[in-house]
């Protein structure tokens, strides 16, 4: 077998230790290593940000990081968004108010990078979440209702 | 509305679908682990047309964490061909894998199967495969003319399916028509670019004898049949699982060959197989939609009355036959006339090998051809008589009163008012207003377009007994209500959502029905050990016919229960009142709720005379009819005659889709086709090389709409109900996708018609509304 290097990662607030291969993609360390599988692989090219999760805080296409790259690093991914098991994300459930998924393969990810903006920027205009999206594809919803979603979040997470 | 009076059906209930995918804890096919594993990765051709001369897999066979390669050679004479939906006599079956020749582009010649998916990779890598490349044909029309490259050398040209349909009465009226018109329009082929691609997890068991195959499809019944028929497994020792799946949009309706030949090699190595394409493999492997060249007559009065349609549909159905590809076709003939009273229609249409992926349904499946071809023929009749869009289309529209109305393409619309929901767009849209400012602009030298598509399209299909009999799957539904004794209910359904939202609405149904909540409702479906057999979704059925199935069960499920009910209180059946969960004798307060007759049902202490014990049924439900639900569109574009940019500046939709069970999953289909069909009208394409090489195999390559792209779209509804299904209503998943095309490229040719610019094909990429516009400039 290839050579295996080893990596120590924080995920979702608990720490992992792992020998990988050292081509292997955080994403693929995510969902193998850790059965991790909220991130979807949807592109291998960093363009439709199905994978995307947060490395020490800022959104990342996990499907273009290597896992080393992750190494002494904090990952948080879909599953560790919420405070607790049974609570929901204000982005998470602003999806699900607002319809902002169908098939939810992109869903994941879109959360994600929405937590990107409202992290910086708490109170986004309709064009500003629309651009923030702009790396995630959703081939189901045609937007509008994520539009909603990230708005509906914004305006909860405002008021609480 | 539904047979239950409604309570939670009609109102905008948040997805019970939705917690899992939220939270990341779905489960996709790429998600299921299995002890054993293994994964596989395909060799493909990198040539459109050839003859493999050689295929060496020693060295793949020796990497490391290799357990397996297969070639054609490893399993010919133990399977059978590529499954197809519709047989059509002479035409060549397709290999599993390349047998001897490649195809297309992507076509797989070779498996590798090893321990991780790196090494399969690796060692797909390094099958060496030498083929002998010959002259491809990969543009349809040029694979028509004679002398072309055949796609089969054994076949005498390279037509699939060619049925002409003339029409005497037509010819008459081209010559007493005041004007007649040529219109040549393309309809470009797309990806439907699922944000899962395919995915498969094959499991063959030895000990019990059954193979359990998830596979990201639409349809698992009809996969575990065809996998039975292809591999020789009796079926009922066959699980096919659709677990959550991430969008379909047509291109998961085929069961794909490499469906049965994973499967196949899973019985070989005795041990689970699982692959999950890359996002080039889904452009190069996954059907495409569309690929059609049409070339239209019309025949027309000086007052904007269309009198006859002469049509000419060339479908490029590339390499081979996908399950439904040759046929999509024909339904851009039957839906020709749209939603107008044309006398006659004369068509032919051609299904047309090429050396390019194969096509299949995509989201409208050869509608939105139609809508395209006859919503772009009424805009350019206004623009020869010099009358508005607008009027042209009222006088041309089927009257409200003639319904059923019977075309001369044979289509048979169950109900429909036109006038109606153009009635709406254009008070919505302020229409006038728009005119009058298009025209402000205008006199500025700006390029400000207004573009309509008033449409009809056909949903639900059926009757079963109306397809041709070589087809493979019938058009019904089926649906399972299974009450246990606590009074939970279990919906089992045949359809197969994948986003839809079917898990939601058919629990509103259901506490519609028993006076249940929500939570106690769970809705099965996309798994045959579980479900009886059924069809899946597609073609917007999942409520026109699966949800019309559900009802037939609730119905006799209710009875049931009613006549349990009157047993228990004495009183005759005619005699119970049924309201919010529970049953009544008339005139008094003695009653049962439906909890405690679902528990007497199954503890049965008291025999019921006449009755089993337990409370099912199952029922299916065989459409006697399609349903045809229709809209009206507006889009105004601006385009800068610098760039040639096009900026989308409203949309505005006013559907009619019969009854509405829940608004907010309604409004999130209808916004998603729209999207798509703007997609496909702006900026996407699958372009292939004169050599057959795929040019867009990449996202670098390959455009799909993304949020920055759309302001936000306006919609509202009218509401014409259907007879067809006790539901009455009739369909919506691809009313997007069908209104879009025609709506924008009016909008954009209405912009461009100053500069004498009368077509724009789609894509209208800025490049190509730019190079138009300097044309017309230089012409000018």
């Amino acid at each position: 077998m290839p050579d295996t290097v080893p990596v120590t990662v924080t995920v979702n607030g608990s720490t992992h230790e792992r020998d990988v291969e050292p081509r292997t993609l955080l994403v693929h360390f995510l969902r193998e290593e850790l059965d991790l599988t909220g991130a979807h692989v949807g592109c291998e090219s960093t363009l439709c940000g199905a994978c995307t999760v947060h490395l020490n805080g800022r959104a990342v296409k996990s499907c273009t990081v290597l896992a080393v790259q992750a190494d002494g690093q904090e990952v948080t991914t879909i599953e560790g968004l919420a405070a607790s098991a049974d609570e929901l994300h204000p982005l998470q459930a602003g999806f699900w108010e607002k319809h902002g998924l169908q098939c939810g393969y992109c869903t994941p990810g879109m959360i994600m990078a929405a937590k990107q903006l409202l992290d910086d920027n708490p109170n986004p205009s309709e064009a500003e979440i629309r651009e923030a999206i702009d790396g995630n594809i959703c081939r189901c919803t045609g937007y509008q209702q994520i539009v909603d979603a990230v708005q509906h979040a914004a305006d909860t997470a405002g008021a609480a | 509305m539904t047979t239950f009076r409604p309570n939670s059906v009609g109102r905008p209930i948040k997805r019970r679908e939705d917690p899992r995918l939220i939270r990341g804890l779905a489960t996709y096919t790429d998600d299921v682990k299995l002890p054993g594993m293994t994964w596989a990765a395909f060799v493909r051709s990198d040539f459109a047309a050839g003859a493999v001369r050689s295929l060496d897999t020693t060295a793949a066979a020796a990497h490391p964490g290799v357990v397996g390669v297969y070639t054609y050679a490893d399993m010919d004479g133990q399977v059978g061909a590529t499954p197809i939906g519709v047989e059509i006599p002479g035409m060549p079956d397709h290999p599993l894998l390349a047998n001897g020749r490649v195809l297309y582009v992507g076509h797989p010649v070779a498996v590798v199967i090893a321990e991780s998916p790196y090494a399969a990779r690796d060692a797909a890598a390094m099958v060496e495969v030498d083929i002998e490349p010959r002259e491809a044909v990969v543009d349809v029309e040029a694979a028509l003319a004679p002398g072309a490259p055949r796609v089969y050398e054994e076949l005498e040209s390279n037509v699939c399916l060619q049925i002409p349909a003339p029409n005497p009465e037509a010819d008459k009226l081209f010559e007493q028509a005041d004007q007649t018109l040529s219109i040549r329009l393309l309809n470009q082929r797309v990806a439907p670019f699922p944000m899962e691609g395919r995915a498969i997890c094959a499991h063959w068991e030895e000990g019990p004898g059954k193979l359990t195959l998830w596979t990201s499809n639409q349809a698992p019944h009809s996969v575990k049949q065809q996998i039975a028929m292809c591999l020789g497994i009796p079926e009922i020792r066959i699980r096919a699982i659709a677990p959550e799946v991430g969008g379909g949009f047509g291109a998961k309706i085929p069961t794909y060959a490499e469906d049965a030949l994973l499967c196949w090699v899973s019985r070989d190595l005795k041990r689970p197989v699982k692959w999950s394409e890359t996002r080039t493999e889904n452009l190069l492997g996954m059907t495409h939609g569309r690929g059609h060249v049409e070339k239209i007559d019309v025949a027309f009065q000086n007052d904007g009355r269309v009198l006859a349609l002469k049509g000419q549909t060339i479908a490029d159905i590339g390499a081979f036959r996908s399950f439904f590809g040759p046929f999509i076709a024909l339904s851009t003939h039957t839906m020709s006339c749209g939603c107008y009273d044309i006398k006659a229609v004369a068509w032919e249409t051609s299904s047309v090998f090429t050396n390019t992926m194969a096509t299949e349904a995509y989201r409208g499946a050869g509608r939105p051809e139609a809508a395209y071809i006859i919503e772009r023929v009424m805009d350019e009749v206004a623009a020869v008589t010099g009358l508005d869009p607008v009027a042209v289309r009222r006088r041309n529209f089927i009257s409200k009163d003639a319904f059923p109305h019977t075309t001369p393409a044979g289509a048979t619309y169950d109900t429909g008012d036109y006038e109606k929901s153009l009635d709406r767009l254009v008070e919505l849209a302020g229409y006038d207003e728009a005119r009058a400012a298009q025209s402000s602009a205008r006199e500025e030298g700006r390029l400000v377009g207004i573009g309509l598509a008033t449409f009809t399209e056909v949903c639900g299909l059926g009757p079963s007994t109306g397809a041709t009999p070589q087809q493979r799957m019938g058009t019904w539904e089926s649906a399972t209500v299974r009450v246990e004794p606590t009074g939970n209910v279990t919906v089992y359904t045949g359809v197969s959502p994948h986003g839809q939202g079917q898990e939601t609405v058919f629990a509103q149904m259901v506490s519609d029905a028993f006076g249940v909540g929500l939570d106690d409702v769970v809705v099965v479906h996309g798994d045959t050990d579980q479900v009886q057999h059924g069809v899946g979704t597609f073609g917007s059925r999942g409520i026109a016919v699966g949800g019309a199935a559900l009802d037939m069960a609730l119905v006799k499920v209710h009875a049931k229960a009613t006549r349990i009910a009157a047993h228990h209180l004495d009183a005759p059946v005619d005699q119970i009142d049924y309201g919010d969960g529970e049953f009544t004798v008339t005139g008094t307060d003695r009653k049962l709720t439906f909890r405690q007759v679902a528990e007497m049902a199954h503890l049965w202490n008291v025999n019921v005379p006449g009755e089993e014990p337990g409370l099912e049924a199952v029922a299916r439900f065989e459409p006697s009819a399609t349903t045809y639900p229709f809209g009206a569109h507006l889009c105004q574009v601006e385009i800068d005659p610098e760039s040639g940019q096009i900026e989308i500046q409203r949309y505005v939709a006013v559907d009619d889709f019969g009854e509405v069970l829940n608004p907010m999953l309604a409004d999130g289909q209808r916004l998603g086709g729209l999207v798509q069909g703007i997609g496909q009208a702006m900026w996407e394409e699958v372009q292939y090389d004169e050599g057959g090489q795929l040019l867009s195999g990449t996202l670098m390559d390959y455009a799909v709409p993304r949020a920055k792209h759309f302001p936000r779209m306006e919609l509202d509804n009218t509401v014409t109900p259907t007879p067809i299904n006790p539901l009455g209503a009739k369909g919506i998943g691809e009313l997007g996708t069908i209104g879009a095309t025609p709506c924008i490229v009016n909008a954009i040719v209405d912009a461009l018609r100053p500069l004498g610019i009368t077509n724009i094909d789609m894509p209208a990429k800025p490049e190509r509304v730019w190079q138009a516009i300097q044309a017309a400039g230089a012409a000018q």
